[in-house]
């Protein structure tokens, strides 16, 4: 598993492979509330001004656009996630 | 050939085909029944849990509940595709890499103690058993269309069918029959869409017709429907009527809850890679984004079809006449679902006519009077019939009628079939084996998982006799405890290398005992009926219904968790390694089994 020569420098690596993980999480999170919790509800009067096939925008993304919105975050994250266990060499 | 014998023909196929699958790969070794060895693909994975995970609550209920209320049920859209996001990124890699069975194997371990373990699979058959209420409430519908019978009889034939479809085979045979039962379930539920959003407004596809335009007037579909409504005195479709606090914790109750769900998290620990896991919760939701994009514009042309065929000489004409729903082949839906029980109406005022409106109205009640009617007459409408009725509403063809009921019970099954192994390996493996009889034999957990089966199937026909809910928002309450028990005691053991033993039991009894109580209180106790002291409509806090205090039943379940950590013993550092390692996918290997 671990070269056990190197285990302070590993530590070291792991840690900040976790912290550049944390910070992914937490920029997709912020995305994640702001097209649901945002545009779908409470944003929603906010985005009455623009119109979508008959109703407005925050009803699109309560309906359709979040879900949307979701899909590429989850994608986006372990695409992004893969990448870094590569930059980190900790992938299988 | 009558539309009884198409619907047996189309239920009697897809049926043939799952239990082909299912002895096509039985279940041998106990670790094949739980986890179905590692060499499922995510893209198949994806498929399989997004069969197991789309249940009568999303296939038959959620579209009714939209269609009935509009904009502000939109919180089942967000809350129940939001929580895979929860899943993909704080969950799911980091329990493949700690590689056990079970979500319980987890907390036991990383709160290195046999209660936290026992709380979890407390917690776990908690919110199980709820969740299968509601599935047997959506059997009950679908048998009892389908075999034209009453929704009793059907709720207790469908019973007896959903125990020997789950007794039949584990989990490997679930994961390739749950692979044909996605394609026979998003067939079912697409294809009708697609003919009645042509029908509409011409696009084939339902989620851009929902914006399009309606054909008949030449106006927005949902500038229709809103318009329609309100002239019968409902609420406008698309505004925003409900609480917005609640509407909030709904959604984020339903999102927590997805996250916390035991039978969907379980799916993860059966692929390859930690890689794997992420890519797999993102395949899982492509395959659920298909039907919940479509659901919305399932319920809001349904709404209108229904709306005109009541009222077919427009809301200001004469509304359908009785014999018109006898005589039209156009209103025999209406026939066959009275049978049912969940669809009646009653010509009060003996006009002859049924009229259908909102007699809570004011202005509907001054309307009403200047016209001689004597109330809605439309009398029951059970949401939870408006998806398999649709194709029928929108007079399609036999074969949709029949592949519509195909997919309702594929539904229902599929997830009552994880679910129940969700509940029996939660007891035969977490409690039998690892807490009472660690010496039990292979043969003996088994036989203890089938009883355990069969024990969880009872209780929940009872129950389901009598729902607390529609089929989604029985659904819905058991997210709510999986939100404030399993979830957070999840997230702190992958995020926090504080939380000890007792914190995570404090935390988690609290979540559930606090969310119980105010759910109980509100739909009774133990969800009999008529124990209840308060009612949704006049909840016990605020605004808040008991479907969305998952959300805060898990922020208690956080602050106790740190407030009884800060006052006790901090954990070992041998923990502290095992949550490093968790955190790192790097030699994640096969799962063992820990016990």
């Amino acid at each position: 598993m671990t070269d056990q020569t190197n285990t302070v420098s590993t530590e070291e690596s792991d840690r900040s492979y976790w912290k550049a993980n944390v910070r992914l999480i937490r920029i997709s999170l912020v995305i994640w509330a702001l097209v649901s919790f945002g545009f779908g509800i409470l944003l929603r009067p906010m985005l009455s001004g623009i119109p979508v096939g008959g109703t407005d925008l925050g009803f699109w993304f309560a309906q359709q656009g979040s879900i949307l919105v979701f899909l590429a975050l989850i994608f986006f994250y372990a695409w992004r996630m893969n990448t870094i266990d590569k930059e980190y060499g900790v992938e299988e | 050939m009558d539309q009884f014998t198409i619907n047996l023909l189309f239920v009697g196929a897809s049926f043939a085909l799952y239990i082909g699958i299912a002895i096509w790969a039985r279940a041998g070794s106990t670790s094949e029944f739980y986890a179905a060895g590692r060499g499922v693909h995510p893209v198949t994975n994806g498929m399989a849990t997004a069969a197991d995970w789309m249940s009568a609550a999303s296939f038959i209920s959620m579209a009714g509940l939209i269609a009935f209320t509009g904009y502000d049920n939109s919180s089942f859209l967000m809350g129940w595709t939001g929580g895979y996001v929860l899943l993909a990124l704080l969950l799911a890699p980091y329990l493949r890499k700690f590689g056990k069975f079970t979500v319980s194997e987890f907390i036991g371990d990383r709160f290195y103690s046999p209660t936290a373990r026992l709380v979890a699979v407390i917690c776990l058959i908690v919110a199980s058993v709820t969740y299968v209420i509601g599935q047997m409430t959506g059997v009950g519908v679908a048998f009892g269309r389908f075999l034209e019978i009453s929704n009793t009889s059907g709720l207790l034939i469908g019973a007896c069918v959903v125990f020997a479809y789950a007794v039949f085979g584990g989990m490997k045979g679930v994961t390739y029959t749950q692979v044909a039962q996605y394609c026979v379930l998003i067939m079912a539920y697409t294809i009708p869409a697609i003919f009645i959003s042509l029908q509409l407004t011409g696009n084939p596809i339902p989620a851009l017709g929902l914006f399009g335009e309606h054909q008949a007037s030449g106006e927005p579909l949902l500038v229709k429907l809103d318009q329609i409504v309100r002239e019968l005195g409902f609420n406008e479709y698309t505004a925003h009527h409900a609480d917005t606090l609640n509407m909030t914790l709904f959604t984020l109750s339903l999102m927590i809850g997805t996250a916390g769900l035991p039978h969907v998290i379980m799916r993860f620990f059966t692929v390859p890679k930690v890689s794997d896991a992420r890519w797999s919760a993102g395949w899982t939701l492509v395959f659920i984004a298909l039907l919940y994009l479509t659901a919305p514009a399932v319920g809001a042309m349904a709404r209108l079809n229904i709306t005109e065929l009541m009222w077919p000489n427009g809301t200001d004409g004469e509304a359908v006449s009785i014999q018109q729903i006898a005589d039209d082949p156009a209103y025999d839906w209406m026939a066959t679902w009275q049978k049912t029980g969940l669809l009646g109406w009653e010509d009060k005022n003996g006009d002859g006519m049924i009229q259908y409106y909102n007699d809570g109205n004011a202005e509907m009640q001054a309307k009403a009077e200047a016209n001689g009617w004597q109330g809605n007459e439309l009398t029951n409408f059970n949401r939870d019939i408006l998806v398999l009725a649709n194709p029928e509403i929108a007079n399609l063809p036999g074969w949709v009628i029949g592949l519509v009921a195909a997919g309702g019970l594929a539904a229902a099954l599929s997830t009552a079939a994880g679910l129940l192994l969700a509940i029996s390996s939660a007891v035969s493996h977490d409690l039998i084996k690892g807490q009472l009889r660690p010496d039990i034999s292979e043969k003996g957990e088994l036989l203890s998982a089938r009883i355990a089966m069969a024990g969880a199937i009872l209780v929940a026909t009872y129950l389901g006799l009598n729902p607390p809910g529609f089929a989604a928002q029985t659904v819905a309450l058991a997210f709510g405890l999986a939100a404030a028990s399993i979830f957070p005691a999840l997230m702190m053991g992958i995020f926090s290398k504080k939380v000890n033993n007792s914190g995570a039991v404090a935390g988690m009894l609290a979540g559930l005992i606090v969310t119980l109580l105010y759910i109980f209180l509100h739909k009774g106790w133990f969800f009999i009926p008529g124990t209840n002291s308060f009612t949704d409509a006049d909840p016990l806090l605020g605004t808040i219904k008991s479907t969305s205090f998952g959300a805060i039943g898990a922020a208690i379940n956080f602050t106790v968790a740190y407030i009884v950590t800060s006052m006790t013993k901090p954990i070992p550092d041998e923990i502290k390694e095992l949550v490093e390692s968790v955190r790192v996918p790097r030699g994640a290997g096969a799962a063992q089994d820990g016990h």
